[in-house]
């Protein structure tokens, strides 16, 4: 017998859950100012997600995903990407859109039932929140292709969880992605559950990376909650896509410590014993002890980054709040680059017409 | 200027547009080599290279999702689905994001694409390769959907659709492909999109018809005029939007209706329009609208499709019906 092909995966993390170190690090670790900024950005979103949903409790935003416990992914790939690069995100990463130029009044509006949330024209390139799970992995590849055609030095990179692997787009994307050999990273944030759904039933599969190796691209897995790991490996990923050398796979090891929605009551379906066990693990924590431990951070500059990002946080909800009400009749005026003439008296009947509250 | 068939004249419009346009690329499964199964993309790999010309794995979704994000960065994507009866998994890109794109971003992101596909029966073709299911496009907001039914068409309406800045599912009546010939003179200019064409005038009746069912519809025409019944016949051409003006224009004058469709009966477009005449052209009317189409069946194998497929006979016959009544 002759063995057609063997494959592994690598699997990297850096920090331990205590905040120490496994092993070399890399520079990222002495780099005091990506590190704050790194930090900044996972406290903003937590802060961020817990005032989203304290505005969804009062009625005044809908239905809201959080991102607790996974802050490290978001803040790792939207730290490595370049501003001309192009982010193609699912719902869930909201610190990888902060460090984007989506901003939190655009997120509020969005998730408080208004397409203008996505329209900021200051988002450039990078695409809309995707709620069809892993129909967005195509279209990654066609901007990625497109790209590369324009022989543009930028990345694409595609946000995705562990439900969206199991879905044909997600074969269908990174199969293309490797046959045209496109600039373009896919994170998956592996958070071992899609609503009610366990990681175990989602693929037999021991890894999701390696689902990577059946479409001929580098697969690899990082600690997700490993904040150092994701900037480092994204980072890696990314330059190799910029400087020629094809699409990477990267699964993102983290847990989703949240509800899956403001919906949702994950109480049914997981146990609280397995929950605490994975707050140990958490990513704010493990980072800041970290430049606790080397000196960079203290707690007094812990309060007064709380606090700033609180008031940036109540800055930004005020905007949302006092933002005007989006027209009845906005609901024609993007349909169609002009608006086709059998849609014009559909129009007319809501001219003048306020907008609804609820 | 020579006389050429309608799947020449897709390929010329492609041909054309490439040429003009370097934002256009076509995607799609055996378009480059081989041209395409029904050879609408022949000589475009050689000409354009493969950089332009992309054959895709054999992966629908991924086609339309592919090239919606082509068209998001500005390209212009053509992309071939080999048959409409494999162009349902593109529903969820067309209907979830293709038709939504411009809207959901109020305009900052676009999706200047089209879809194309060879629809309709009476090829004797296998099983899965005759349905006609435009209705299901025109049904959603966001979209175009454009079927030609002639070389002319075919080559102005293609180039239209290219051009348009939003999403156009472009279906072509692959009965028809080869079936006349036209002179159709590569001058690179378009026809309007959202518009009827007047292919015959008359004054007794109004037979509306699109893509293939228009060669009986016009023999039917011709036959009814032997016997005194002058009948109008307007191709439908872009079948959402729907150009009501001109149809609603036409039953003013003949105060008759028929409807002329390959496809199934139920929530169709013959249904969209009758409703509308209903809505808006009722007091013109001297006779019930009357509807010509496939039956609420599952498409039959090739032995019976042409049991299936309205015919002159069934044309004619609902005409002469309609114009008894009053
Ligand atoms: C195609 C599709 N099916 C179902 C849903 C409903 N839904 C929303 S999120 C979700 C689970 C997604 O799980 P995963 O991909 O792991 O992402 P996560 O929510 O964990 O971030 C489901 C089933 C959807 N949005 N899209
Ligand atoms: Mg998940």
């Amino acid at each position: 017998m002759k063995q057609a092909i063997t494959f592994s995966v690598e699997s990297h993390r850096f920090l331990g859950p205590d905040g120490q170190p496994e092993g070399d690090l890399p520079p990222l670790a002495e780099d005091k100012d990506a590190l704050h900024a790194l930090y900044r950005n996972m406290v903003l979103t937590r802060l961020y997600d817990e005032r989203a949903i304290a505005l969804q409790r009062t009625g005044q935003i809908g239905t809201f995903a959080s991102s607790l416990g996974q802050e490290a992914i978001g803040a790792g790939v939207g730290h490595a990407m370049r501003p001309e690069d192009i982010i193609i995100p699912s719902f869930r990463e909201n610190g990888a859109l902060l460090f984007r130029r989506f901003r939190i009044r655009d997120l509020l509006l969005y998730w408080g039932g208004d397409e203008r949330g996505m329209a900021n024209p200051e988002l450039g390139d990078d695409f809309p929140i995707c709620v069809p799970i892993s129909t967005h992995t195509t279209q990654a590849a066609g901007v990625a292709f497109a790209v590369k055609y324009r022989k543009q030095p930028r990345v694409v990179v595609c946000l995705l969880g562990d439900g969206g692997t199991s879905k044909g787009d997600f074969y269908e994307a990174i199969n293309l992605a490797g046959i045209w050999h496109l600039p373009l990273v896919f994170v998956i944030n592996n958070n071992q559950w899609a609503i009610s759904v366990p990681r175990a039933i989602q693929t037999q599969s021991e890894t999701l990376a390696q689902k990577a190796i059946a479409a001929g691209i580098p697969g690899l897995q990082i600690d997700g909650n490993d904040a150092l790991a994701v900037r480092h490996y994204v980072a890696e990923a990314i330059e190799t896509a910029r400087n020629g050398g094809g699409p990477t796979l990267i699964e993102a090891l983290s847990y989703r410590l949240c509800h899956h929605t403001t919906a949702d009551d994950a109480t049914r379906y997981r146990s609280d014993e397995e929950l605490q066990a994975h707050w140990k693990l958490e990513p704010v924590a493990r980072l800041k002890r970290f430049m606790i431990g080397r000196d960079m951070w203290s707690e007094a500059q812990e309060s007064e980054l709380i606090r700033q990002c609180k008031e940036e946080i109540e800055q930004e909800v005020r905007h949302y709040l006092d933002s005007e009400p989006p027209k009845p009749t906005s609901m024609f005026d993007s349909l169609y680059a002009e608006l086709p003439d059998e849609l014009r008296a559909q129009r007319q009947s809501l001219v003048g017409k306020e907008s609804n509250n609820d | 200027m020579t006389d050429i068939t309608l799947v020449e004249a897709v390929n010329l419009a492609l041909m054309r547009e490439m040429e003009r346009d370097p934002e256009m690329v076509v995607l799609g499964q055996d378009i480059g080599i081989n041209g395409g199964v029904f050879r609408a993309t022949v000589g475009l790999l050689e000409k354009f290279g493969s950089e332009r010309v992309l054959d895709t794995p054999l992966a629908e979704n991924m086609i339309a999702g592919a090239a919606v994000g082509m068209a998001a960065q500005g390209l212009h994507p053509v992309a071939e689905i080999q048959f409409m009866g494999f162009i349902y998994p593109t529903i969820d890109q067309m209907v979830s994001h293709a038709s939504r794109m411009r809207n959901r971003t109020r305009g900052r992101i676009t999706c200047p694409m089209v879809l194309r596909a060879p629809y309709g029966g009476g090829i004797h073709a296998p099983e899965h390769h005759s349905e006609s299911t435009e209705a299901m496009f025109a049904h959603i907001p966001g979209l175009r959907v454009v079927i030609p039914s002639s070389p002319t068409r075919a080559y102005g309406l293609l180039l239209a659709a290219i051009r348009n800045p939003d999403p156009v599912v472009f279906l072509e009546p692959k009965r028809i492909y080869r079936l006349m010939k036209q002179a159709v003179e590569d001058n690179g200019e378009e026809f309007p999109l959202d518009t009827c064409f007047v292919l015959r005038p008359g004054s007794d009746i109004t037979l509306v018809s699109w893509g293939a069912m228009l060669h009986e519809t016009q023999q039917a025409a011709e036959q009814l005029a032997g016997e005194g019944i002058d009948a109008e016949v307007i191709d439908l051409a872009t079948i959402k939007p729907i150009d009501m003006q001109t149809i609603l224009e036409s039953v003013g004058r003949t105060g008759r209706c028929v409807i002329v469709q390959e496809a199934a009966r139920t929530c169709s477009v013959s249904a969209e329009i009758a409703a509308r005449l209903a809505e808006e052209g009722l007091m013109s009317l001297f006779a019930p609208i009357r509807r010509v189409t496939g039956y609420d069946t599952v498409m039959p194998m090739f032995r019976l499709e042409g049991h299936y497929m309205p015919d002159t006979a069934r044309i004619v016959q609902a005409v002469k019906q309609t114009m008894e009544f009053a």
